[in-house]
């Protein structure tokens, strides 16, 4: 009990909670964003694959940090356009395009990867980017460490996340992007493209996605690896549920998910770590997941077209 | 642009699109290939023979699709009552598990081939009846449980393979106790290096096709995979249905782990499966959900595998162009499917 108490109490635990949150806010706001339009895109393994995988690349081949993580956002549009064509305006299930979305960026960074560095068994590190203390803020005991003293792509992470918030709800954009996930034939009937609305969302909600997958080459691990992201975009989509379609509690969400993520890699130095198997505690965050959306799917409030693909004169 | 059903397609159309998207990945493969600075015909060539230029080419593909063709009807199946099983991966793992439990039990069992893959269906049933009963009961969309499902199984074999399940005599690799050589499937041929697990595939193709085309499960399972609002509606009961998909498909998932420990490794590891279950989505996909076209989609399937493989050492090019090249099949098939049913035109 004690040890839980001092790992709590810990600045370094907060701080790697919300480090380990950071990634997965900037993927859960992509995915809310085209879950919001009324496309749920399952290609979000695959593009934060591709996005890990761009944005390492590009500054191992001498590219700054920024324009890496623009690269990855890119190659994440990329894969979204391929995405948001395929189920928009052909309306095909976004069940088998997101898993083939997913399969395909996977093999193209694997396949990219050992094109550009075919001798090469270990993966070459690259300098990522280093923590900004925010002078005074980060003198602040717990919260100073949690929120002050990160690197620049995490406080990006929670800009997007106000950013998306602001969008959807204050502009007459973002009323057209929730609407067209409610009820598009109200959209159309308006004058206004569902198609073009949807496509924009998936292409932009994908970007997002894989800066997110930049996340982790360029902040967190400083290379890259295979099964890197590890099943962290299918977490992102249950985070999407558990927040309920809300930019606001899905950051809650990604912030509680990452803090229990923390705290298991904390207790498996503890005694308890003597008893348990280690892999009961990697299997944390899937079994929470899990969790989430059975206790959430009572009051979910799902867009009400979701999964609809939407053609126009037909009803 | 939008889209205008088409009531009858004609046979042109349902024959026509999906070759051209076979058309489509073999000209994607080739631009690939030349990307790697290879010779696109010269790839594919060798790709060719990698998958069957030799007996024992040939024989290597047939192997590598008896998993496949199990996990591809199983998806099939699934998919058929749009109950997305994305699970296969840890149904197929949860059946290498009871295998290997069962057949290492020393108990001397008189039926010990069926005692396993009893054994092992009932392991990959219940595995996907979670999910499917938290949809039909708490409407929690089965993709993800599914998919985060086989995350959880893997540390689950990882920590058998470490711990209670640890082959004493295994110098320390992660890896069970080899089955008796009685508890191992036979060859179907002696001397020839296929088991019976291929022949119990096939089997499993053609039951498949009569459950599906010849029972009123099948019937059902259709009507829901059509219309789950309209079958409702007709009377037929929507949640039993997706339960018994769900055993079903779970079970057949489940056989390729069976099929793969008694016939191929005579052990369970972490390496088992190299994505059998994902894999079998594309398999599922490629034969258009039809069980029967499930075995020629999976020896497909293998062959890029196994002839990539193949390629990859002698020029190169990445063996992972098979993973491309079968994502981007998926992807112009879906669309060719789609393009069957559906015209588009301007306006």
């Amino acid at each position: 009990m004690m040890e839980l108490l001092d790992i709590l109490l810990a600045g370094s635990f907060w701080a790697a909670a919300v480090r380990i949150a950071s990634p997965l806010i900037f993927a859960t706001m992509g995915e809310l964003i085209c879950e919001r339009a009324g496309v749920l895109n399952l290609g979000i393994e695959g593009i934060m694959v591709i996005g890990a995988f761009t944005g390492w690349i590009a500054v191992y081949m001498g590219a700054p940090l920024w324009w890496g993580v623009a690269a990855a956002m890119l190659a994440g549009m990329t894969f979204g356009l391929l995405h948001a064509i395929l189920t928009v305006p052909f309306g095909l299930s976004q069940h088998v395009v997101g898993l083939g979305v997913t399969l395909l960026a996977t093999s193209t960074s694997y396949f990219v990867y050992r094109l550009a560095l075919p001798e090469v068994t270990s993966p070459p590190r690259i300098e990522p980017f280093q923590n900004l203390p925010i002078p005074i803020l980060s003198d602040i005991p717990l919260i100073g460490p949690a929120f002050f003293n990160q690197t620049p792509l995490t406080y990006a992470a929670f800009a997007c996340a106000g950013l998306t918030a602001l969008v959807l709800w204050r502009t007459p954009l973002g009323l057209a992007i929730r609407a067209a996930g409610e009820n598009p034939s109200a959209v159309a009937a308006q004058g206004l493209s569902v198609t073009g609305l949807r496509m924009g969302a998936v292409i932009v909600g994908s970007g997002l996605m894989a800066v997110g997958g930049s996340f982790l080459t360029l902040s967190a691990f400083s290379s890259f690896f295979f099964e890197m992201v590890n099943g962290r975009g299918w977490i992102c989509v249950a985070l999407v549920v558990f927040g309920a379609w809300r930019p606001g509690k899905a950051v809650l969400g990604a912030l509680l998910f990452a803090a229990f993520d923390a705290l298991q890699i904390r207790l498996q130095q503890t005694d308890i770590g003597q008893i348990v198997p280690y892999q009961a505690f990697l299997a944390v965050p899937y079994v929470l997941s899990i969790l989430a959306l059975i206790l959430m799917s009572r009051r979910a409030e799902v867009p009400a077209a979701l999964m609809i693909p939407f053609n126009k004169g037909e009803r | 642009m939008r889209l205008e059903p088409i009531a009858n397609p004609p046979l042109a159309r349902r024959l026509g699109l999906p070759a051209l998207a076979i058309a489509a990945t073999t000209a994607f493969g080739s631009g690939l290939a030349a990307v790697a600075g290879a010779d696109p015909f010269a790839t594919l060539g060798l790709i060719l023979t990698g998958a069957a230029g030799s007996r024992f080419a040939l024989l290597e593909t047939l192997n590598r699709a008896t998993p496949l063709i199990f996990t591809g009807l199983a998806i099939a199946v699934a998919f058929r009552a749009r109950l997305w099983n994305i699970g296969a991966e840890a149904q197929l793992y949860a059946g290498a598990i009871l295998t290997v439990l069962v057949g290492t039990s020393g108990l001397g069992l008189p039926f010990v081939h069926p005692a396993m893959a009893l054994a092992a269906i009932g392991a990959g049933a219940v595995l996907l009846l979670g999910p499917v009963l938290l949809k039909t009961r708490l409407g929690v969309d089965e993709v993800v449980t599914t998919l985060l499902l086989n995350f959880v199984v893997l540390l689950l074999v990882s920590y058998l393979l470490e711990g209670p399940m640890k082959d004493p005599g295994g110098m320390g690799w992660p890896k069970s106790e080899p089955l008796p050589r009685e508890a191992r499937l036979p060859r179907i041929v002696e001397g020839l290096r296929l088991h019976w697990g291929f022949a119990l595939a096939l089997i499993a193709a053609v039951a498949v096709w009569v459950i599906q085309t010849r029972t009123t499960l099948g019937y059902e399972i259709r009507a829901v995979g059509l219309n789950p609002r309209a079958a409702r509606f007709a009377g037929i009961p929507v949640g039993a249905v997706m339960v018994k998909t769900a055993l079903l498909s779970g079970g057949l998932a489940a056989m390729a782990g069976f099929s793969e420990v008694a016939g191929l490794k005579g052990h369970l590891s972490l390496d088992l499966s190299p994505g059998f279950g994902y894999t079998g989505i594309i398999v599922a996909m490629l034969a258009l959900l039809h069980p029967l076209a499930v075995v020629p989609s999976a020896l497909f399937v293998a062959g890029i595998f196994v002839g990539a493989d193949s390629m990859s050492r002698a020029a190169e090019v990445p063996t992972y162009i098979a993973d491309m090249l079968l994502a981007a099949a998926l992807l112009f098939m879906v669309l060719a499917l789609g393009l069957t049913r559906y015209r588009v035109v301007r306006g």
